[in-house]
């Protein structure tokens, strides 16, 4: 068998992960006849844009050999505050104050929540020279107790219609999360091609000497990398809460494994230096499908994780034993 | 007791040892002496069991043998203490002496009272007051390196072999750790002593070997033999060097200063009390190719770091290029002001070995291949298509990935990615370790060019032929300081050689 396989190989490498997701898809349309359906296909595709607002940050961490654990939290606290925000503004009675919030004036303030979460981030590893493992797995924890604080433990809900049509409406009859996340990951394609940045995260995630050594200012695009994911969470969280209408307080919990594995699957090097933002997007459609076609086809919640993580597994073992044979 | 018989070891082509013959005596501590590259390490190695294949015995006490391994060779007897010592540091005393041969009792637990009591013994005997349960992190450096002795008397090895053991520690330590070795000695071990520390051989061994170019070229008692003489037997050879014609009067602004130094100063990263660079100042002229020896541990490569701000927060001292003052704060500084610097380690340092030879090149010209913001293929591939002609890179496209390639054309990459900054100074860091003779010689061309055109040049190696051949003056460090500046026409191997070993 691998003999006749062998010419196609290189092709196969390739796409591998869209031959993947075709399998996939072609095994649950048999299994399940609501799967191929307009409803079906359009509600999968809403729940992927989360994953891909998220996972695209967090490729650019993951690309410099970094990774961010803190974007389920980050998520919620932004979404939270936007909810906050919009339903109360900010009431000082001592001050005799109120200011009331736009719709853009919460969204705003949210992905600058989620920004300046990231930002402290990148600066807590760049400057403490912490391991991104460790520093964002304490703001998992901070930005988690600063959700509960801000919420006090309630959903935020009744947020009107012109918030909720970001993340439930529809324009030129694609859902608005769809739009949303195809910009995204068309200016996160341009940037890591195109662009000096997009260049310098590779060459740090490649060997950080030497990109230190060629002059690139390694703190600088870190702090931004780390930024950039947080304000990604952020709109994610945005996305999220305008869905629901309402801002949960554990929303986004574990949605950083979600995310990890989107890149993993994708292809993205653990280790920095090598990876996509397209592949994560494979990635991110796979585990969307995964999610999908097992809810459809009955599979118990507690079996679907133990899918998910040998769909994982098997994803990085496939992956290392390719880049060991180039 | 151990004697090595016509010992030949290659590796893939380069012949590191050529038949050597030598032996080492019970109750003697002999000196193993060679510049850089002459084979000492590798014999020590074949020694102690790391390397398995080679030519020729070795017999130990009259009989032939041959290690597998490390382990083999300490069964046997032979123990290795390394320059860099193999403790692991968050265990204590105790446990890293019994580490892979710890006792246990009847119940197939670790027997800890026995272990410990051995320990305590152990340092008795070496006089060194420590409670067998400290941490071997806590210790001074000369200290654990008696708790690596301790550990070859556990094995009771009768062959101690250490490397440079005193390149590391304080004198008051050195006092502690020959009086160590006299002990040794009296028991009827056999020390082998590799050291550059030509001073403290005569203070401490009985015999000599000097090895040179992988050969065995003399041995002899310490006491019928001189310092110069010493140094003359390592440098030996009389080589006819190609002396590159001097671009210094040719070049634009010949002889104008360009680069200076001055007092640059640079402090341990852990012990803040000790410097590693003391105070060194020197200049570059227009066109100049400066020349910097030192044997391992002098400080070369740190110099050229700080210099290059790599090392900002422990440098004191000022630089200038061109008549300005130039600030010690990180690379991109020294870049924008005409630095550039090739690093020793190029797999680590100088290349990312994931991106290909056209990303490698422009990593430090980017911002002029941008167009509107955006990179600009074309005028990149532009780029790395100019340098891979000009440098002869021997590659089947731009797009190959420079892990691919042979040594001498990373090396190049390396050397295109620094030219696409126009440098004013080119630091080169043992530009042709690892190399090939053509690309060598190619990459001596270069640097020839580049003077010519006005370029300063720093060029650091271990090797002095290669700086004879192209450098117009030669600075030798020592322990962190300047201990020599000769011009060329004053250059011998042997002045070079005996600068390095002053202190």
């Amino acid at each position: 068998m691998p003999l006749t396989l062998q010419p196609y190989r290189p092709a196969l490498v390739k796409f591998q992960s869209l031959i993947a997701l075709f399998v996939l898809c072609l095994g649950i349309s048999l299994l399940s006849d609501k799967f191929l359906t307009g409803a079906n296909f359009w509600n999968v595709m809403r729940q992927i844009s989360v994953n891909v607002c998220i996972s695209t940050g967090m490729t650019l961490v993951v690309l410099t050999a970094g990774i961010d654990l803190s974007v389920g939290s980050v998520l919620a606290l932004s979404g939270a505050i936007t909810a906050g925000l919009l339903r109360n503004g900010i009431q000082l009675p001592d001050a005799n104050l109120y200011i009331g919030f736009t719709v853009l004036g919460a969204m705003l303030a949210g992905i600058t929540t989620g920004s300046a979460l990231g930002w402290f981030n990148g600066w807590a590893i760049t400057r403490f020279r912490l391991p991104p493992f460790v520093a964002t797995l304490a703001m998992l924890t901070i930005a988690r107790g600063l959700t509960m604080l801000w919420t006090e433990g309630f959903p935020i809900t009744g947020l009107g219609e012109s918030f909720t049509y970001l993340g439930t409406g529809w324009f030129l009859g694609i859902p608005v999360p769809v739009w949303l996340s195809v910009i995204i990951v068309a200016v996160a394609v341009l940037v890591t091609n195109k662009t000096r940045l997009g260049r310098y995260i590779y060459a740090i995630g490649g060997s950080e000497s030497a990109a230190r050594l060629s002059g690139v200012n390694v703190e600088r695009i870190k702090i931004i990398v780390y930024t950039i994911a947080g304000a990604l969470a952020a709109v994610g969280g945005l996305l999220v809460t305008s869905r629901l209408d309402s801002a949960q307080p554990n929303a986004g919990t574990s949605y950083e494994l979600d995310s990890i594995a989107a890149v993993v699957i994708g292809g993205t090097s653990l280790s920095g230096g090598r990876g996509s933002i397209l592949g994560t997007v494979q990635g991110a459609v796979i585990i969307g499908v995964l999610n999908n076609g097992l809810v459809l086809l009955n599979v118990s919640p507690f079996w679907q994780q133990v899918v998910k993580g040998f769909v994982i597994l098997l994803a990085v073992i496939i992956d290392k034993s390719n880049s060991k044979s180039e | 007791m151990l004697v090595a018989d016509h010992v030949t070891k290659r590796f893939a082509g380069v012949t590191a040892l050529d038949a050597v013959c030598l032996s080492f005596e019970a109750g003697q501590v002999t000196a193993v002496i060679g510049e850089n590259g002459a084979g000492k390490s590798t014999l020590m190695k074949i020694l102690s069991g790391v390397y398995a294949e080679y030519e020729g015995q070795i017999r130990y006490k009259g009989q032939p043998v041959r290690f597998a391994s490390i382990r083999d060779a300490q069964a046997c007897g032979i123990s290795i203490i390394h320059q860099e010592l193999n403790l692991i540091p968050y265990l204590t005393i105790t446990e890293n002496i019994f580490l892979g041969r710890e006792l246990t009792t009847r119940w197939g637990t670790l027997d800890q009272k026995a272990m410990r009591q051995r320990t305590r013994q152990l340092l008795d005997e070496l006089k060194l007051p420590l409670d067998p349960d400290t941490i071997v992190a806590d210790l001074k450096v000369g200290q654990q390196q008696v708790v690596e002795i301790a550990k070859a008397l556990l094995e009771e090895s009768e062959v101690i072999i250490m490397d440079e053991p005193t390149s590391a520690i304080t004198e008051s330590e050195v006092a502690v750790l020959f009086r160590i070795i006299n002990e040794l000695r009296q028991q009827g071990k056999a020390i082998v002593y590799i050291s550059h520390k030509l001073d403290e051989l005569f203070v401490i061994a009985d015999r000599y070997v000097v090895l040179r170019d992988g050969r065995s070229i003399e041995s002899g008692a310490m006491q019928a033999i001189n310092h110069d003489s010493l140094i003359h037997k390592m440098v030996g050879r009389e080589v006819q060097l190609i002396r590159r014609s001097s671009s210094l009067s040719a070049a634009p602004n010949g002889r104008q200063p360009l680069f200076s130094a001055d007092s640059i100063c640079l402090t341990h990263p852990f012990r803040s009390e000790e410097l590693q660079l003391k105070s060194l100042s020197f200049t570059v002229r227009h066109g100049e190719v400066v020349g910097i020896f030192g044997l391992m541990g002098a400080g070369r490569t740190e110099l050229l770091e700080t210099l290059f701000g790599l090392h900002p927060q422990r440098t004191q001292g000022t630089i200038w290029l061109g008549g300005q003052q130039v600030p010690i704060r990180n690379p991109a500084t020294a870049i924008q002001a005409g630095m550039a610097l090739v690093p020793e380690d190029r797999k680590r340092d100088g290349l990312v070995l994931g991106m290909d030879v056209q990303e490698n090149i422009s990593l430090t010209a980017l911002e002029h291949i941008e167009r509107g913001g955006l990179l600009n293929n074309a005028k990149e591939t532009t780029l790395a298509r100019k340098y891979m002609a000009d440098l002869r890179i021997k590659t089947p496209s731009e797009k190959q990935l420079t892990r691919n390639l042979s040594g001498g054309n990373q090396q190049k990459v390396v050397l295109s990615k620094w030219l696409a900054t126009n440098p004013r100074l080119l630091m080169l860091d043992e530009p042709t370790r690892g190399i090939d003779i053509n690309a060598k010689n190619e990459i001596y061309k270069l640097i020839e060019l580049l003077a010519a055109d006005g370029v300063g040049v720093i060029v650091v190696s271990s090797e002095i032929p290669e700086l004879l051949t192209i450098a117009d003056r030669i600075l030798v460090m020592s322990e962190g300081r300047l201990t020599a500046e000769l011009p060329i026409a004053d250059a011998t191997e042997d002045a070079i050689l005996k600068a390095a070993l002053s202190t």
